[in-house]
């Protein structure tokens, strides 16, 4: 089973390669990246299962043994990961296939899609197996690069615009991350991050602070944290919108997850907890006041996204296992869940030509399917029992007062805040959207019904406003209104309905969280995984191998 | 063992490092790209000036292991510069694509509508829009723009 793990990276990276190798074949690509993220579903869910059975399977990349050659590492929080991405990875996959997103309708270049779309699944798997910051550093680059190919997708005006202040802030926070690498390597002389453990825990506390702040940011700019988040709403809400549900999903979640590896592994006994405290309260009130202010949907999530990453942070701040299993259900829960919601919006946008919340209206009569996919995640995302939105705000706000410190009861309230504010902007949005008639959307004062001579008059100023819309000079593309594939509203429902398993399972999932909080709260036990018992592949001569060379020796030790 | 601190690799780095910021933090798109360049070698050098005291070359073999600089960060830079080309080439084309689209804007970062939009918007609410409220909102009207700009001039 070991021999596997790698195998969530090389199916995605392989199968990107095959599909680059078949440009004109649009069917075969779609075949291609299917069945690859079918494997990776299955794989990652055996290696949850596996994990929770028999414990974090640790692999030495060649043979060489841990601290000199590259360590893969799943215990159960990459497990569920790896799972909770493939499996959103694979439900927007099916999404993009019924928009027909590679068909050109969308301006978009036929043959890269699938290929590029594999390699950011590929880095973000990458990403949660790593077992050394570096390898970290490289699933973060390839994940990157392949966002940058998706979000200026087709390379129109508002995308390229939007592209651009993506990939400058993504470049600065990789160049932040590798100066943090640099740093870290240059006072510890390792990369592997169960050596780090042991290393930097003997390192004076200042440096320590410098190396943990130094990765923080690095590591916040990608998580969209409080003051590092302001380029999120303006990049994400332009892309295609399967596109953007896939980034909101996963993107600012390895982020998260970096975090949560640096603060659990690299620095257990951080002294920065209490800052990440102050910057979750932020990151929730800021987010969520940006998204009451929002008059577009996929600017309006984008904004909730960046408030619920606050939940995330107050977990991983206050630094007990019982908050670290909060959030990593959380976090499960929260990738599934804004996903969904943004596929959602893709709907919206498929049938009503625009998210703009000054033009749509009435879509709950002339579709009610969709008004119940978008009101099922909404609810979820505002916390209302019993989905898993109010399971992981629970269990958050009971580790809160288990800590029972001023700072922790302070978040408890803001979290509660937020939560109702969340449901607030979200109620708004439907009501504008789905429960307000058409008429009372395009200015009709009194809101007649559509079959009277009035509201047929009032059909006529809707054309005039659209024509309006088209010349005003800063107004939003608006879309013909076109049919709404099956498929589209299949994948968003069985998206809705993996989120309502989660609130099924929440017994078991929420056990298997609470185990792996545990594990990420003694460090000590990843160290041993990785470094205590190294795992022999092939001819087993990698001990002698990485025999006699230690690049701390070298030194003199001068590092510390 | 020498202890010879590399001055001159380190004054390098803090000069490529602040003329790369400066050029990161400029609105033309160009200039981002070379700053971009310039803190990606500064970020080489710092990971190159990790590896300590310089020794022999780390080829297995050649010199006793003390003896060898330290192989690691020469992996780390590798792979650092094969990012960067890959980024710098991704940049380059979404650099002329962007000039291409705004020639009159030259290359420089252009501003986000929406949010000057919605620093102008009416705040929207579930209740009725009228008619007057919809012709304040500025996206429907064209004609405030033109008499700013008149006003500009």
């Amino acid at each position: 089973m070991i021999s596997l793990v790698p195998l969530v990276v090389l199916i995605p990276l392989s199968s990107a390669a095959l599909a680059l190798a078949l440009p004109g074949r649009r069917r075969a690509q779609q075949l291609i990246t299917v069945v690859a993220l079918t494997a990776v579903v299955a794989l990652s869910g055996a290696f949850m299962w596996i994990v929770d059975q028999q414990g974090t399977l640790v692999m030495q990349v060649g043979g060489w043994a841990a601290p000199f050659g590259i360590s893969l590492v799943v215990d159960r929080l990459s497990a569920l990961m790896l799972t909770v991405s493939a499996v959103v990875l694979l439900g927007v996959l099916l999404f993009s296939l019924g928009q027909g997103l590679a068909d050109g309708d969308d301006e978009t270049p036929v043959s890269i899609y699938y290929p590029t779309y594999l390699v950011l699944g590929a880095g973000v798997c990458n990403a949660f197996i790593a077992g050394d910051l570096f390898n970290l550093y490289v699933g973060f680059e390839i994940l990157l690069v392949a966002s940058y190919v998706l979000i200026t997708l087709g390379g129109t005006g508002p995308r390229i615009r939007a592209g651009v202040t993506y990939v400058v802030v993504s470049l600065v926070s990789s160049i932040l991350f590798l100066v943090s690498i640099a740093l870290v390597y240059a006072a510890t002389g390792t990369v592997n991050i169960a050596q780090l453990t042991l290393r930097i825990a003997e390192l004076p506390s200042n440096i320590q602070l410098m190396l943990n702040l130094a990765l923080l940011v690095a590591f916040g700019i990608k998580a969209a944290i409080f003051p590092l988040a302001f380029w999120l709403p303006d990049s994400y809400p332009t892309a295609p919108a399967p596109v953007t549900a896939v980034f909101a999903g996963l993107l600012t979640k390895v982020g998260v997850y970096a975090i949560i590896r640096a603060q659990t592994q690299l620095f257990p006994y951080s002294s920065v907890d209490g800052l990440l405290l102050v910057v979750a309260a932020f990151t929730l009130v800021v987010g969520i006041l940006g998204a009451i202010s929002q008059l577009d949907i996929k600017r309006l999530l984008s904004f909730t996204l960046i408030s619920h990453i606050g939940y995330l942070i107050f977990g991983i701040g206050m630094a007990t296992s019982a908050g670290y299993a909060a959030t990593i259900y959380y976090i499960a829960h929260h990738i599934i869940v804004q996903t969904t919601l943004f596929l959602a919006v893709g709907l919206i946008e498929r049938h009503g030509g625009t998210t703009s919340l000054t033009s749509l209206g009435g879509m709950l009569r002339a579709a009610p399917v969709i008004a119940v996919l978008f009101f099922i995640p909404m609810l979820n995302l505002g916390g209302i029992p019993p989905f898993s939105g109010f399971i992981g705000k629970l269990g958050l706000f009971t580790a809160a007062a288990e800590l029972g410190t001023p700072g922790a009861y302070w978040l408890m309230g803001v979290g509660a805040l937020v939560s109702l504010l969340t449901l607030y902007a979200l109620a708004r949005t439907w009501s504008l959207a789905f429960w307000r008639t058409r008429a009372a959307a395009l200015g009709g004062s009194n809101a007649p019904v559509p079959n009277t001579p009035e509201g047929l008059m009032l059909q006529g100023r809707e054309t005039a406003l659209i024509e309006r819309l088209h010349d005003a000079p800063d107004a939003l593309p608006l879309q013909e209104q076109r049919e709404t594939p099956a498929l589209m509203i299949a994948a968003t429902a069985g998206m809705v309905g993996v989120s309502l398993l989660l609130t099924f399972f929440a017994g078991p999932l929420y056990a298997y969280s609470v185990r792996a909080g545990e594990r990420l709260a003694q460090s000590e036990l990843l160290v041993d995984d990785v470094l205590g018992n190294p795992v022999e592949i092939g001819s087993g001569s990698g001990n002698n191998r990485a025999e006699g060379y230690d690049p701390r020796d070298s030194r003199g030790g001068d590092s510390s | 063992m020498t202890l010879s601190m590399p001055l001159v690799l380190v004054a390098v780095m803090v000069v490529l490092f602040s003329v790369g910021v400066y050029l990161l933090l400029d609105r033309s798109l160009t200039r981002v790209l070379l700053g971009f360049l310039l803190v990606g070698n500064a970020t080489n050098l710092l990971i190159f000036l990790t590896s300590g005291a310089f020794g022999a070359a780390p080829i297995y073999g050649e010199a006793e292991p003390l003896e060898m600089s330290d192989p690691l960060p020469q992996a780390f830079i590798l792979t650092a510069i094969v990012i960067t080309f890959g980024v710098s080439a991704f940049m380059l084309a979404l650099i002329y694509r962007s000039w291409r689209l705004a020639r009159e804007d030259e290359d420089a970062v252009v501003d986000d509508a929406h949010d000057l939009e919605l620093v102008e918007a009416e705040t929207l609410t579930t209740e009725e829009v009228t008619d007057e409220e919809l012709e304040k909102t500025p996206e429907f009207t064209d004609s405030d723009a033109d008499d700013d700009q008149e006003e500009d001039r």
